[in-house]
């Protein structure tokens, strides 16, 4: 069955170049049905693929047939598959979202909404680092398109930054890349992992320079602490659905630090064992402290989230970095939580910033936002899951964390920092809550008030104008007054918060899982096995 | 040759750092080439430099020339190339959009030397 490795990656190939081809032939209302049809097609692929790795272990496909270290190599562990499903539910909720009318205004957003799942399942189930490399461009490629859709000033300066850093970033991937084939003769990961223990005394220090490349590069797409500053901008600036999609951006960049880690520099690398750990740990927690204040200071509701997003990546590092079974597992836990409740948060960003008109999402008193009890009460719901209270989910991965960092001499700061960001989130998201829902002005439905209140604003306003509302292009002249909820845009709110009340109710089956995964990440002896022995015609 | 070689892929590397690190899109545009240049010429060498020897193993031939570098440079030089026209057009919007060519969308204060453009898009951006 090792042929169904490559449908996640074949679906969204065949639904863009299809989307591309007929964007001017076919109506709207048929690219979202074909669109959203095809995701769920993906969603439902990658469950049997789930399936199939609980059953057989690893799965792999030879692409043409050619052999392992020569061929193009597609594995689907169970990490893989884990980030997959994680992208595709994501993928389907953001989607759902978009076509309620942030697809309008460019025929291309269908198509790089599929190539850019293409590029992430890709990079989740490649076996080799120089596809994970074009598998980054082609993600990379598309979410220049994606985070541009809509236009506008802010979305464009931050959509400079990210592009440059990007690019500048590759450079170093292929450096790295480079380096490694030049001294070890391979780039499958399986095939690389094998060789690294025989290598040479004297190339050593090449090898630990390429891994730490390597690493910068992860590192960049991760938004580890310092290379963290293009997120805030980019995911503030940029339309709500793609912002709720590029919650698993930033998680690509926790995978890779996770699989070369174990797989390639893992308890088998003789001299260069463990060779990111040391690094990693600092930069993770430096990252918790750094996220935390961004969201305490920060003056907008997408903007806090974006660093709510930065703070999961450091914290999911954190669990990466303990090295342990537990610790990873507590990752891999914590990472579809982190993931929906960011995705959830940006998406009701969006429906509050609709409702208050021309304060966006602006943290000021300003106009009652429509159905406040309901959006108010999702709001609370999602603020308790991303600041990780109890009894939800972001409380139980938290608490998995903190209970493998219980032996590690750095305990003392894992506590100390992953506690007091925790704390500080909560009375950030406090007072957001509260500026938002309580101190609403009364008539919020009043133009003349609501005048008032922006002009007041902008009079006391000491932030940056250029700053605020320029990356808001909702339908500013007809604020979303209506007296019901705005149940087509909520629907996947509910569907990303549910989402992680599934995960707390499952949290049997799923901590099962993902203690199986890192039990088969810490012993890659199987993966390289999979990949490079018994594999021609292993189907 | 290797000396050679190697120094022009270091030169080529600090001019391309060196530009990218101005604050103005064109320079910054022309770094990133440069550093493309650099590791297409860097990934090329990672098969050991070699003269006039065939690409495929021959009994004839006294050795051969790595393939693998060759196919992994022509995928960046195709990747590098279309990411620079992205760029590009990124920028020349970038330039309309914020009414300067700043990466951060606003002169330096110590740029006084470049004439300010005063054409301003904004407000038809922002309406």
């Amino acid at each position: 069955m090792s042929q169904a490795v490559i449908l996640p990656l074949l679906l969204p190939l065949a639904a863009a170049i299809l989307l591309l081809l007929t964007r001017r032939r076919i109506s709207l209302r048929v690219r979202r049905g074909l669109n959203l049809g095809v995701s769920v097609l993906e969603l439902l692929a990658v469950l049997w693929l789930l399936v199939l790795v609980s059953g057989e272990g690893i799965l792999v496909y030879q692409v043409g047939d050619w052999p392992a270290p020569y061929g193009i190599s597609l594995v689907a562990d169970r990490l893989s598959v884990w980030m997959l499903l994680i992208t595709a539910l994501l993928a389907c909720c953001a989607l759902y979202y978009a076509v309620q009318g942030t697809d309008r205004g460019s025929r291309h957003f269908h198509p790089l909404f599929q190539l850019q799942l293409f590029g992430l399942n890709g990079a989740f189930l490649t076996g080799d680092l120089f596809n994970l490399f074009v598998f980054f461009e082609v993600l990379l490629l598309a979410s220049y398109g994606l985070l541009l859709h809509g236009g506008g000033r802010a979305r464009v300066r931050a959509g400079l930054h990210f592009v440059v850093l990007n690019l500048a970033g590759s450079t170093l991937f292929l450096f790295a890349v480079g380096t490694l084939y030049g001294v070890l003769g391979t780039l499958s990961m399986a095939d690389l992992a094998s060789r690294v223990a025989d290598t040479a005394p004297a190339d050593v220090g090449i090898v630990r320079a390429a891994g730490l490349l390597l690493f910068t590069v992860f590192a960049l797409k991760a938004a580890l602490v310092p290379l963290y500053l293009w997120l805030p901008a980019a995911y503030a600036g940029t339309s709500a659905p793609v912002a709720a999609l590029f919650a698993i951006m930033t998680k690509v960049g926790a995978y890779a630090i996770l699989r070369v880690e174990t797989l390639i520099f893992g308890d088998t690398a003789g001299p260069l064992a463990h060779l990111i750990e040391p690094v990693l740990l600092p930069l993770a927690l430096a990252t918790l402290g750094v996220a935390v204040l961004g969201v305490l200071a920060a003056q907008g509701l997408r903007r806090q989230t974006a660093y709510l997003v930065v703070l999961s990546v450091g914290t999911l590092l954190t669990a990466f970095a303990l090295g342990t079974r537990d610790g990873i597992a507590a990752g891999l836990y914590y990472l579809p939580h982190s993931t929906f409740a960011a995705a959830a948060l940006f998406l009701l960003a969006d429906v509050i910033a609709r409702g208050r008109g021309a304060m966006g999402d602006r943290l000021e008193p300003g106009p009652a936002v429509p159905a406040a009890p309901l959006v108010g009460g999702l709001f609370f719901l999602a603020a308790v899951l991303i600041a990780g209270l109890p009894p939800l989910s972001g409380f139980l991965g938290k608490w998995m964390l903190l209970q493998a960092a219980l032996e590690r001499p750095a305990m003392p700061w894992i506590f100390a920092l992953v506690l007091t960001a925790g704390l500080l989130t909560i009375v950030a998201l406090a007072r957001t809550g509260s500026m938002l829902f309580y101190r609403a002005a009364a008539g919020g439905g009043d133009a003349s008030a609501l005048a008032l209140v922006s002009g007041l604003a902008s009079a006391v306003g000491r932030d940056d104008p250029s700053q605020r509302s320029d990356g808001w292009r909702c339908d500013i002249g007809a604020p979303a007054m209506r007296a019901g909820p705005d149940w087509k845009r909520l629907a996947p709110v509910l569907a990303l918060t549910g989402l992680c009340l599934v995960l707390v109710a499952a949290a049997g089956p799923v901590t099962a899982f993902t203690a199986a995964t890192a039990d088969a990440l810490l012993a890659p002896e199987r993966y390289i096995e999979a990949v490079l022995g018994g594999v021609v015609g292993g189907r | 040759m290797e000396a050679l070689l190697a120094g022009i892929i270091a030169s080529l590397t600090g001019c391309g750092v060196y530009l990218l690190l101005r604050a103005y899109t064109f320079p910054v545009v022309l770094g990133l080439t440069l550093l493309s240049y650099a590791v297409n010429l860097f990934l090329f060498a990672t098969g050991r430099l070699t003269v006039g020897q065939p690409a495929v193993i021959s009994a004839d031939a006294p050795g051969y020339a790595d393939p693998l570098p060759q196919a992994l440079v022509l995928t960046a030089i195709v990747i590098a190339f279309g990411m620079t026209a992205f760029v590009i057009m990124l920028a020349l919007k970038a330039r309309a959009a914020l009414g300067n060519d700043h990466v951060d969308g606003r002169p330096d204060d110590g740029g006084a030397d470049r004439p300010l453009p005063h054409r301003d898009h904004a407000g038809k951006e922002e309406a």
